[in-house]
């Protein structure tokens, strides 16, 4: 049993088929990749497995149980973090808020959040992971007094924030400038070795074809390729996709 | 200086609330008429900001939750219950209304609980008025009486005043308490990007019908509160029109900050005096106002404050969150 | 059977004016995504224009009937898309909402202030005979009614579906962000969509006027029934909105007769909460669904 399994997943707009009949696997530890042209679906893919969009046909599981169509909310309580291509904070909420809140739903219940105050835990948590990334001297300000680069971290942290089992980035390093490409890709590669699962959206090939160890490549929201790297650069098809006839 | 900034700005309800305790209790009947009145819009302010200010959730019925809390200490005391029950009552109906209005208003789409609400609003009103063995109809209710502990009692105005401030306390710090905690995070986050938040877990339905029914429950004792002050009550009081003024109170005082509804509802009660001299033009000048606020001062008159508290302290503009940030010494 | 048919006409007139003030009120939503709480308003203000014009004024009928249009295209659409929306819209939905709040308190108290707090009777515009057919007996004043409605939808509904104009709106309608790449001017039709909703109202006003007396607080019922009518229609969709003006003027009509006149407010609420309940995007309303 995979930790993510994705089988047949279809979503139409209208008549439009956004994504058909795509499946994949994604083991525990994995470090996925999912490229392709503009439009190929891949956010769309994003979109359906964590409940922002209900899927119009096939199933998701996740530890083996079916979360097909499950609201968003309770996809993340099961585990599954993800990132926007376009960050979405809370921009009069402080960092250290932001990172907070990331975490808060994840165990404990309703009233408990009401009733209890929060331990000293979840800041001491928060702090080390903004004290990794680099931005804890920024904790009490608001996000959106953030530049582009340091919100990208933060949105990165949010994911990490509730120790999720996988987590879905959506072109993390889209906008970015090529010193803290280095650092994120750097922070993706250890959070991997230390067992973290990713799956990740990313148009810059260079980079992709580095740092992950397969690959899916989507086009016309079809899978049309997975591989190596090198398997994958070298198939036909995807060489079609991108370039065209 | 942020440390001194932020307790000055913790302090400011406390310090507001001891003075408001202190002194009306020297006014002549009239005044402390007023500064009680101001102490039932401070309760219901209190619920709205809630509703509105932190969770996002647009509501026109507050008048409405208002009347529960009015007419559960009214019938209640009829029968000869004590007065507690009645506010315990009224606010378990505001929840419960709330929980009930709510429910259907989340499936549309975001500003159309305006319009729900202002239906229900309508609902309620006509109800009261046609429901005569129980509500009295349009006569209301006469002969309300004030609460009594045994040989205490709060007959007198001042006394009763002192009654409704020690409401207005728990009030107060219960809102404190709910905003602090990690409800009230959850609340911005909805109203600041409810996307991200669900994204992160946050379950929108859960907490959005619990800002909702909080801030009803709130209205609710605001309205038992009400009742006794002048000790009749009738459904003229309890309309669409004054479910807009209690908007429109949080709104001038400062959406979604806990100092709003202070300024807000002394803004209100006030207001009206200083204008008496203009008569039927009040509400002209009021709804100018409103609009010139929403253009040039979108976020109330908090920002005046914010700009008083920013001259005596050179501390930074950024707003500072509710909750005192935990201590970084105990990382580890 | 007369009795229910009579009925039925007297419903289908009030409900086309219900039905012309919901569609502009849905027009402004769709393009601008403004609530406006003061649409009740906007129609009493045209119809005070009209009193001044026609009966203070003394103006002939036409002239007058132009005056008022056009004050009210100025007032309550270029005016008030100028000075109150234009800024909003910048910052969010909310206080846009809180200010037509603040617009509707204003027009209906200034109105009350410095004009009167009394009622003013506006003579009938169509003859109040009945005109009789076999058993049946017909007000000229309701026919006359729908068909002006009726005119003024169709006109509307040509515009909107046959104009490049009426295109670019429903562009922006379906989806703002690509029509702003595709070059349309979405400021424009905002103002395009204000002045027209405004003639609209106008038109609704000088309907309306005879059968409700012109009084400040009118707009308060007026502006309930359109959004009503809005919402049970559906909010995305202009013939929503005109099937809901008809729907709820032909079940408060017959409330009133057949149950009580203290129900004939409550009757529109009732179907409010059933949609609501049972299909809250609206009887004739499109689901909406977040675009990727």
């Amino acid at each position: 049993m995979s930790l993510l399994e994705i089988d047949d997943l279809t979503k139409h707009f209208f008549r439009l088929s956004a994504l058909s009949q795509v499946s994949l696997r994604v083991e525990r530890g994995d470090l996925l990749g999912v490229i392709g042209p503009n439009g190929s679906g891949k956010t769309t893919l994003f979109n359906c497995v964590t409940g922002v969009l209900r899927p119009s046909g096939g199933q998701v599981r996740f530890k083996g149980e079916d979360i097909t169509g499950l609201s968003a909310d309770r996809v993340h309580r099961r585990g599954i973090a993800r990132t926007f291509q376009l960050i979405q904070l809370f921009p009069e909420m402080t960092v250290l808020e932001n990172m907070l809140l990331a975490a808060q739903e994840r165990e404990g219940t309703l009233l408990g959040r009401l009733l209890r105050r929060e331990g000293g835990a979840a800041a001491g948590r928060a702090l080390e992971l903004l004290d990794y990334l680099g931005i804890a001297g920024l904790r009490d300000q608001l996000a959106a007094n953030l530049s582009y680069g340091q919100q990208k971290l933060l949105d990165f942290g949010m994911a990490l924030m509730s120790r999720p089992e996988v987590i879905l980035l959506d072109e993390p390093l889209a906008g970015v400038n090529p010193t803290m490409i280095k650092s994120l890709v750097g922070h993706i590669q250890a959070l991997n070795a230390q067992g973290h699962t990713f799956v990740i959206i990313e148009h810059n090939m260079e980079v992709v074809m580095s740092l992950c160890r397969r690959i899916v490549v989507l086009s016309q929201g079809e899978r049309i390729a997975e591989g190596t790297p090198v398997e994958v650069a070298d198939d036909p098809l995807v060489l079609d996709a991108y370039f065209g006839r | 200086m942020t440390g001194a900034r932020r307790s000055a700005r913790r302090l400011l309800p406390l310090g507001v609330l001891s003075l408001l305790a202190l002194v009306p209790l020297t006014f002549e009947q009239y005044k402390l008429y007023v500064a009680s009145l101001t102490l039932v819009y401070l309760v219901m302010a209190i619920g709205l900001n809630l509703t509105l200010g932190y969770a996002g959730q647009i509501s026109l019925a507050h008048g409405a939750f208002m009347a529960f809390g009015s007419y559960a200490v009214a019938i209640l005391g009829q029968r000869g219950a004590p007065f507690e029950l009645g506010v315990g009552l009224g606010a378990a109906l505001g929840f419960a209304w709330g929980l009930l209005v709510g429910f259907p208003a989340l499936k549309v789409k975001h500003h159309f609980l305006a319009m729900v609400t202002l239906g229900f609003n309508i609902i309620v009103f006509l109800v009261l008025r046609n429901w005569e063995w129980l509500t009295g109809g349009s006569f209301g209710i006469s002969g309300i009486a004030r609460p009594a502990w045994g040989a205490i009692s709060f007959q007198s105005d001042r006394a009763y005043y002192l009654y409704m401030l020690a409401w207005a306390a728990i009030v107060v710090a219960s809102a404190y308490w709910i905003l602090t905690s990690r409800w009230g995070r959850a609340f911005r986050a909805i109203r600041e990007n409810e996307m991200r938040a669900e994204a992160l877990g946050v379950s929108l339905r859960n907490y959005k019908l619990m800002a909702f029914a909080i801030g009803a429950a709130y209205a609710g004792v605001g309205g038992a509160l009400f009742a006794p002050l002048l000790g009749y009550i009738d459904p003229g009081a309890y309309t669409l029109d004054r479910s807009i003024q209690f908007l429109m109170m949080v709104v001038m005082g400062g959406l979604g900050r806990f100092e709003g509804p202070f300024i807000g509802a002394i803004l209100v009660t006030v207001l009206p005096e200083v204008l008496r001299a203009s008569e039927g033009l009040y509400l002209v000048i009021y709804a100018l106002a409103v609009m010139l606020m929403m253009l040039f001062m979108p976020r109330g008159l908090v920002g005046v404050w914010d700009w008083v508290l920013a001259r005596l302290g050179p501390a930074p503009a950024a707003r500072a969150p509710l909750a005192p940030p935990p201590d970084a010494a105990r990382l580890g | 059977m007369t009795d229910l048919f009579q009925l039925l006409v007297a419903g289908i007139s009030i409900g086309s004016i219900y039905a012309m003030t919901a569609i502009g009120f849905v027009l402004l939503w769709q393009t601008s995504n403004t609530i406006n709480f003061a649409q009740g308003e906007f129609v009493v203000l045209p119809a005070f224009a009209m009193v001044l014009f026609w009966m203070v004024f003394r103006l002939p009928f036409a002239a007058a009937l132009l005056a008022t249009v056009l004050l009210s295209t100025f007032l309550l659409g270029f005016l008030v898309r100028r000075f109150l929306v234009a800024r909003l819209l910048q910052t969010g939905v909310l206080p846009l909402v809180i200010a037509t709040i603040g617009l509707s308190l204003f027009i209906r108290y200034s109105l009350q202030q410095f004009w009167t707090p009394l009622a003013l009777p506006f003579p009938p515009l169509f003859s109040r005979v009945p005109m009789r057919l076999g058993t049946l007996l017909l007000s000229w004043e309701e026919l006359m009614n729908v068909l002006f409605a009726g005119a003024a939808i169709g006109a509307l509904h040509l515009f909107i579906s046959r104009t490049k104009l009426g295109w670019a709106m429903q562009a922006v309608a379906q989806n703002r962000t690509l029509a702003t790449v595709l070059g349309i001017d979405v400021g424009r039709l905002v103002t395009i969509t204000f002045v027209l909703n405004a003639a609209l109202t106008a038109m609704a006003a000088i309907l309306i006027a005879p059968v409700y007396l012109v009084k400040y607080d009118i707009g308060i019922g007026l502006g309930l029934k359109a959004f009503y009518a809005a919402i049970i229609g559906g909010f995305n969709q202009i013939r929503g909105a005109l099937l809901g003006g008809l729907l709820v003027g032909i079940v408060e009509t017959l409330a009133a007769a057949y149950v009580s006149g203290q129900f004939r407010d409550a009757a529109a609420l009732v179907i409010l909460i059933a949609v609501l309940l049972w299909k809250p995007e609206g009887l004739w309303g499109v689901k909406e669904e977040w675009a990727s």
